[in-house]
């Protein structure tokens, strides 16, 4: 599109929404040219959060860099870590002299609180979804429910949001005494809240005229446009990492990978808004399966800490000072879609360069085409149903 | 298609490609600058590739890297790697193209083969200084638009001031303003 040529069009109104809109999520700003109340065109601005963390994670000893990844995204803390960790004992597991085995134990912990945090994130997610199209009671049913988690993760972990709790090799400490019966009985009481809270807002005709058939993604676009997670799943693709490349425990887990299919009825469409929406409302059920399954497979703790059963954590420190050499691009699939870590190392204590390609970052890209032809209220709707998070974009 | 086959396919359609393996056993297929687009399209619309999403594309400065050892990364060179993925077959490559580091690097840009790389190159273009000719906005995307240097480079030094603000890092001495 000429941009030059509509400046020169009088009927349009620059605006701009942010970088400080309750809407956007975080500090983004959106430079949209209006006409009336239709969007003509849609500038991205990000950068306001930046912080170098790929910089930082060069200048850093492998083991340091685990409390940035927690600031990569603040939502998903856990699963930022798992990423990280996961890519770094990838890179390790290339050479049989520095493989690490990690304890089933360890293992069986990361993916329960991988999870926990996935449906705090996605509470969150249509929480705020359902508050940016006006109903702000869904909200509060949702981060009620994340406050359990958040106190369950802070028994164990010491902190509520940024844990820094999984880390390259295990797990920072086990499990606080009398979590996992806390865990059954969260889950317990969290599956009909579920359930109330769909009923609550799902059928809600206002909220979902609000998503039907708006902001609609078809699958070559979110293709194309490197959409992942739950925004490629709404659009009709079944990926899940979890089930396609499978890492950690998952291969021993059972759960359905939910896609969008036009949930809204007459008015929806394969990849709209709402689609995305329900899909991060049935994964967090899949989640309290995988966590229920989790649980019942979990060994009891040993006395000492590297047991290769019931231990937490294994000692790599070691191994940390000569790694392999050489780039790994591994990926994970957190809250937000795919998270890769390329990272590269020249055989020293230190990446060489740590490239993170995050879900949210992606999804930005799509905003420039899509959002153009849209209504501004439209826009809000459509940021909502994206789950954008800024630090994640900016990095 | 395993990686050893995709790349023999390859080979067929351009014979002037190399490929390199890592210690870590990542294979990269290193293209020239010039055939990357070319490269990228055979490898986008090919039905036997079918490589329809750019998972990754990453920048690399691998002035610092070591160059004694038997490795990929040598050379003063700043490079970009792109991590594809094929959703209608499963299967993933990864493409090396480097560039000599210099103020005129420059890579074609590979944003209409794969839209997603439209940021991406962005990205690298702000933190790199790699130009992508064929970019529909080769602005910086996450530094201020003023901002002098490209920080991932390997030889980058942090400005001693910014807007009329004094930046201060340890290990640096400033010659003007009040910290001097």
């Amino acid at each position: 599109m000429n941009h030059a040529s509509l400046e020169q069009n009088d009927d349009l109104i620059t605006l701009n929404m942010g970088p400080h809109h309750p809407s956007t999520h975080g500090v983004l700003r959106l430079v949209i040219q209006t006409d009336g109340e239709m969007v003509r065109t849609c500038k991205p601005e990000i950068g306001y959060l930046h912080r170098s963390i790929e910089k930082i994670g060069e200048n850093l000893e492998w083991y340091q860099f685990v409390p940035y990844t927690d600031r990569v995204d603040y939502v998903c803390s856990m699963n930022s870590n798992l990423a990280y960790a996961l890519g770094v004992e990838a890179l390790l597991n290339t050479k049989p002299e520095t493989a690490v085995e990690i304890p089933l134990r360890a293992e069986c912990i990361r993916v329960l609180f991988a999870e926990l945090n996935r449906i705090s994130s996605h509470l969150v997610s249509v929480g705020a979804a359902a508050m940016d199209m006006g109903a702000y009671t869904p909200f509060l049913h949702g981060v009620t429910q994340r406050e359990f988690i958040n106190d369950i993760l802070e028994k164990t972990c010491g902190a509520r949001l940024t844990y820094n709790y999984i880390c390259i090799g295990g797990v920072m400490r086990d499990l606080h005494a009398g979590a996992e019966a806390e865990i059954r009985a969260f889950l317990d009481q969290l599956e009909p809240a579920m359930h109330s809270f769909n009923a609550l807002i799902s059928t809600n005709t206002i909220f979902r005229g609000r998503f039907a058939g708006v902001g609609v993604i078809d699958r070559e676009m979110a293709i194309a446009y490197g959409m992942v997670g739950p925004n490629l799943r709404g659009a009709g693709v079944d990926w899940d990492l979890r089930r396609d490349r499978p890492y950690g425990l998952y291969p021993k887990l059972k759960f359905e990978v939910p896609v969008g299919k036009a949930y809204a009825g007459s008015k929806g469409v394969v990849g709209d808004c709402y689609d995305r929406y329900i899909v991060r409302l049935l994964e967090i059920v899949e989640s309290i399966k995988l966590c229920r399954q989790v649980l019942d497979m979990m060994p009891p703790p040993a006395e000492k800490a590297d047991d290769p059963i019931g231990g937490h954590r294994v000692d790599v420190t070691k191994k940390l000072r000569t790694p392999p050499k050489g780039g790994l691009y591994t990926r994970v699939e957190n809250p937000r879609g795919e998270t890769g870590y390329y990272i590269v190392s020249d055989g020293t204590k230190m990446p060489y360069r740590m490239k993170i390609r995050t879900g949210s970052f992606t999804s930005m890209t799509i905003f420039e085409t899509l959002v153009p032809g849209m209504m501004v209220s439209d826009v809000v709707a459509f940021i909502g149903s994206l789950d954008i998070v800024l630090p994640e974009v900016d990095r | 298609m395993n990686n050893a086959e995709l790349f023999s396919a390859l080979l067929v359609v351009y014979p002037d490609l190399s490929c390199e393996t890592a210690d870590t056993g990542e294979i990269l297929w290193v293209v020239p600058a010039e055939r990357l687009v070319d490269v990228a399209c055979t490898l986008r619309e090919d039905e036997a590739f079918a490589f329809d999403s750019l998972m990754c594309l990453s920048g690399l400065d691998l002035s610092k890297y070591p160059t004694a050892e038997k490795g990929v990364f040598v050379g003063d060179l700043l490079a970009c790697v792109y991590h594809l993925h094929s959703f209608t077959h499963g299967h993933e490559a990864a493409i090396k193209v480097v560039v000599p580091k210099n103020e005129t690097a420059s890579i074609p840009s590979v944003e209409a083969v794969w839209p997603v790389a439209g940021w991406f190159e962005r990205e690298i273009l702000d933190l790199y200084g790699i130009d992508f000719p064929g970019n529909h906005d080769r602005t910086r995307l996450m530094m201020p638009k003023d901002w002098v240097g490209h920080p991932l480079r390997k030889d980058y030094e942090y400005p001693q001031t910014y807007g009329g603000w004094d930046l201060k890092r340890d290990g640096q001495t400033f010659t003007s303003g009040p910290y001097a």
